[in-house]
């Protein structure tokens, strides 16, 4: 009796309640960790492709994926990435166990990752290369193949960027064109100018129209003749193939230098396959740039706000109102805030804007649709409130004396605030920041109706003059995760991808929000007041 | 008030003149009718029990009162003959004349060399022979240059307790004020601490009017020339220090001085 009185009276169960929420906790932190990283860090690294020989004299040829008890005859079970899309119309294939006869690893069997329709696996016949004289080593001859191409192929990309910025050229024009039609000067001579301009362009466009269709003619005659598991040929242009590689007979530094390689393309490189494969730099690109722009327009309306409300506003009815809405606007769901973003940004502020500064443009929305201005703001307003909270807090955390010193050798209020309060109010402003700032960067929803798009043509920021386009479009890491992972066509093939794309957004928000901290402890360490 | 010509001492050309001041918290009134006058360049300490009013009326003296929201006066102080009330005197320039010592230390989180010369850059001196000249004068006159020469450019939040307090004397003395105001400089320091300061005190005297609050009754007698007794809010007494704790006016005074003392 007297025992268990005690065991009450001192919490025990408590502090085992409270020691078992936090181990929970951090038990499903590590957990998601875990599950993304042992499934991310590894997708690049190149796989063992292992030819299968069936009791039925079929072979089977690719990647195994996993293997499992078949739910249906209790029997083991493998499934192979077999590849070969436009052969089969698949990538996968479960086999039973029992069904194979031999397992093997033949050292000469090529993997090809192309342009389209996924991987090839199988080995290689004939290069036919009109033109090109390899050397006659046919281990490396079909690398050697692609090597050789690289010049014309650099041609054909040239061409069309070439292209691109033609296209570029003629769209502001037009641009130019429509905005004096509007303003019914059609028939000025700069109109007459611009439209000379509109005929010289489309004359240098069709002739590299038609320099591309040679080059790319003179390119694609260049084949590869390969041979899949079951002796089935086909003919592939080596323009088509990304990439080659022999994994069963690659040293370990090779596949160094193959994991060096995706990891470069998953980077720097525009992706491919309705997203599914090659790299994520556009979608990268847009995610760093949404949470900076995001900043920039929340972060100093937050601290000015939270300013206002604990220095000047006179505390009374309208503040305490205030406060409270403001400390509830956290709680909003993000989507409302996305709708709320389409109605009065996109279509209220951008719509204003069009009728205003492009009418000539209209009914094409340039403002008055989905854009990362637009959903920067978006973001910016699920920010703000955390913001102003802490800015408001940190503020009133300051030791009184602190504020009557500096009143005392004469400074005004506002040099106070400026020169004293905000850098010792600093650290918390930037910790509210940083919580706000990670909730904004993996938020997905209000982006999906303010201009997130699953691939878009340009970057927001390009060397074409404004250089920062904050009308266009943009990709996200956090959207492309949603879009390949259960919008694609192809889910299982995008699997990894998926993996491959959180890991990166939650390796990008690490960075920016550890970035945000040591700055913060930074500024603690030198603005701290605690011993005061 | 009947007693007040022979408790309270008359002073000539007072720099602080107070005349029939009042003043009020909302409905509660912290300050009763006080009129007395403080010499220049002499210290002045205000004794009293806790609540009395010092730390209110002290705070008069440079408008710190006016970040108080509710507050009332009614009466008059000058300082050289001037209202410091009136609504066309600046108290930005009021607050160059007179600078404060609180009882609690609170020096900003900046170097301790930025921290002397902060009321010298928000007058706007920028001249760094001017500045560095005013942080070794001003650290020399609150006996902190040797302690802290070495290290002038770091925090000011690693000095010791007596070393912050005494650097928030050198930051009031280094825009050279007329006055300093002192709200109990020393009741959370240790003995060392307090003598180093009363040192001060005494020889800042002759140079700066020093009103100092102090609940120390021996630190008013060893430092002060006048002392003013306060007791809920009026002024009991006021006169030479030595007279004052000899020979009292008033019952009040002597039963206060005297219960600290046994
Ligand atoms: N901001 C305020 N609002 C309302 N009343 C106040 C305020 N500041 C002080 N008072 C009241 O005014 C009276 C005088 O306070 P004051 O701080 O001047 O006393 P004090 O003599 O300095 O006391 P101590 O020796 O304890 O510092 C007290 O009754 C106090 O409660
Ligand atoms: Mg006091």
């Amino acid at each position: 009796m007297m025992v268990t009185k005690k065991f009450w009276r001192q919490g025990e169960p408590y502090v085992w309640a409270t020691s078992l929420a936090l181990s929970l906790i951090l038990f499903m932190t590590f957990l998601l960790f875990y599950v993304v990283l042992a499934n991310g860090i590894m997708v690049f690294w190149p796989k063992k492709v292992t030819l299968a020989t069936l009791t039925d004299g079929g072979h089977l040829l690719g990647e195994i994926i996993q293997d499992e008890k078949n739910p249906a005859t209790g029997q083991k079970r493998v499934q192979f990435k077999i590849g070969n899309r436009d052969l089969y119309g698949l990538d996968f294939k479960w086999v039973d166990e029992a069904s194979v006869s031999n397992f093997s690893l033949p050292p000469d069997v090529y993997v090809l990752e192309r342009q389209e329709h996924g991987n090839f696996y199988g080995s290689l016949q004939e290069l036919r290369i009109p033109g090109l004289v390899l050397p006659a080593d046919k281990k490396e001859s079909l690398r050697a193949a692609l090597d050789a191409i690289l010049p014309q192929r650099a041609e054909v990309a040239e061409i069309d960027r070439q292209i691109a910025l033609l296209n570029r050229q003629v769209e502001s024009n037009n641009n130019k064109l429509a905005r004096l039609r509007y303003h019914k000067q059609e028939k000025t001579p700069s109109a007459a100018a611009l439209q000379e301009e509109a005929k010289k362009l489309k004359i240098e466009f069709d002739r590299l129209v038609v320099l591309l269709g040679s080059k790319r003619a003179i390119v694609s005659a260049n084949e590869a003749v390969m041979v899949d598991a079951g002796g089935q040929e086909k003919t592939i242009t080596l323009a088509n193939i990304v990439r080659c590689y022999q994994p069963n007979s690659m040293s370990w530094l090779q596949k160094c230098s193959y994991y060096g390689k995706r990891l470069g393309e998953l980077l720097f490189a525009e992706p491919r396959e309705s997203n599914t494969e090659g790299g994520l730099f556009p979608a990268i690109f847009g995610t760093i740039m949404l949470i900076l722009l995001m900043s920039i327009l929340s972060f100093p309306v937050g601290v000015i706000a939270g300013i206002y409300l604990r220095e000047y506003a006179k505390d009374g009815y309208l503040v305490k109102m205030v406060r409270i809405a403001v400390n509830n606007l956290a709680g909003i769901p993000s989507i409302v805030y996305g709708i709320f973003g389409l109605g009065f940004f996109v279509y209220g502020v951008g719509g204003q804007i069009d009728q205003l500064f492009f009418p000539e443009m209209l009914p094409t929305p340039t403002f008055g649709t989905g854009g990362i201005l637009w959903a920067s703001l978006t973001l910016g307003l699920l920010t703000v409130p955390v913001v102003i909270v802490a800015t408001e807090e940190a503020l009133g955390a300051i030791p009184p004396g602190i504020r009557e010193g500096s009143q005392a050798l004469a400074a005004t209020k506002f040099q106070t605030l400026t020169r004293i309060l905000l850098p010792i109010a600093s650290p918390g402003i930037l910790t509210g920041f940083i919580l706000a700032m990670a909730r904004a960067a993996g938020e997905v929803a209000p982006l999906m109706i303010t201009g997130v798009v699953k691939l878009a043509p340009a970057l927001p920021l390009d060397g074409s003059f404004p250089y920062l386009h904050l009308d266009r479009k943009f990709m996200h890491l956090g959207f492309h995760i949603y879009d390949i992972g259960f919008q694609s066509p192809n889910v299982e093939a995008a699997k990894p991808m998926v993996y491959v794309t959180t890991l990166l957004l939650i390796l990008i928000v690490l960075i920016m929000t550890s970035t945000a901290i040591h700055l913060r402890n930074k500024m603690r360490e030198r603005f701290s007041v605690a011993d005061l | 008030m009947s007693h007040a010509d022979t408790a309270i001492m008359a002073i000539d050309n007072p720099q602080v003149a107070v005349e029939h001041l009042n003043l009020f918290y909302g409905a509660s009134q912290a300050l009763k009718d006080m009129s007395f006058g403080i010499p220049q360049s002499q210290v002045t300490a205000l004794i009293g029990p806790s609540g009395c009013g010092k730390s209110t009326f002290l705070r008069c003296i440079n408008r710190m009162n006016d970040l108080v929201e509710g507050l009332r006066i009614e009466g008059l102080i000058a300082i050289d003959g001037e209202n410091i009330n009136d609504p066309s005197l600046d108290v930005i320039e009021l607050r160059r004349k007179v600078g404060m010592v609180f009882q609690k230390w609170n020096p900003f989180p900046k170097s301790i060399y930025e921290n002397v010369i902060y009321g010298l850059r928000i007058a706007g001196i920028k001249e760094r022979g001017v500045l560095d000249q005013a942080v070794e004068q001003s650290l020399k006159r609150a006996a902190l240059w040797d302690e802290v020469k070495d290290r002038l450019h770091q925090s000011a939040m690693g000095l010791s307790g007596g070393q912050m307090q005494r650097l928030c004397i050198a930051r009031a003395v280094a825009v050279n004020p007329e006055i300093i105001l002192m709200d109990e400089p020393c009741s959370a320091l240790d003995p060392r601490s307090t003598s180093r300061i009363e040192d001060l005190i005494r020889e800042l005297r002759g140079e700066y009017t020093i009103i100092i609050v102090t609940h120390n009754m021996q630190q008013a007698a060893r430092i002060s020339d006048y002392t003013a007794y306060m007791y809920l809010g009026e002024l009991i007494e006021y006169g030479p220090t030595q007279k004052l704790f000899t020979v009292p006016e008033r019952k009040e005074t002597e039963d206060y001085i005297t219960g600290r003392f046994g």
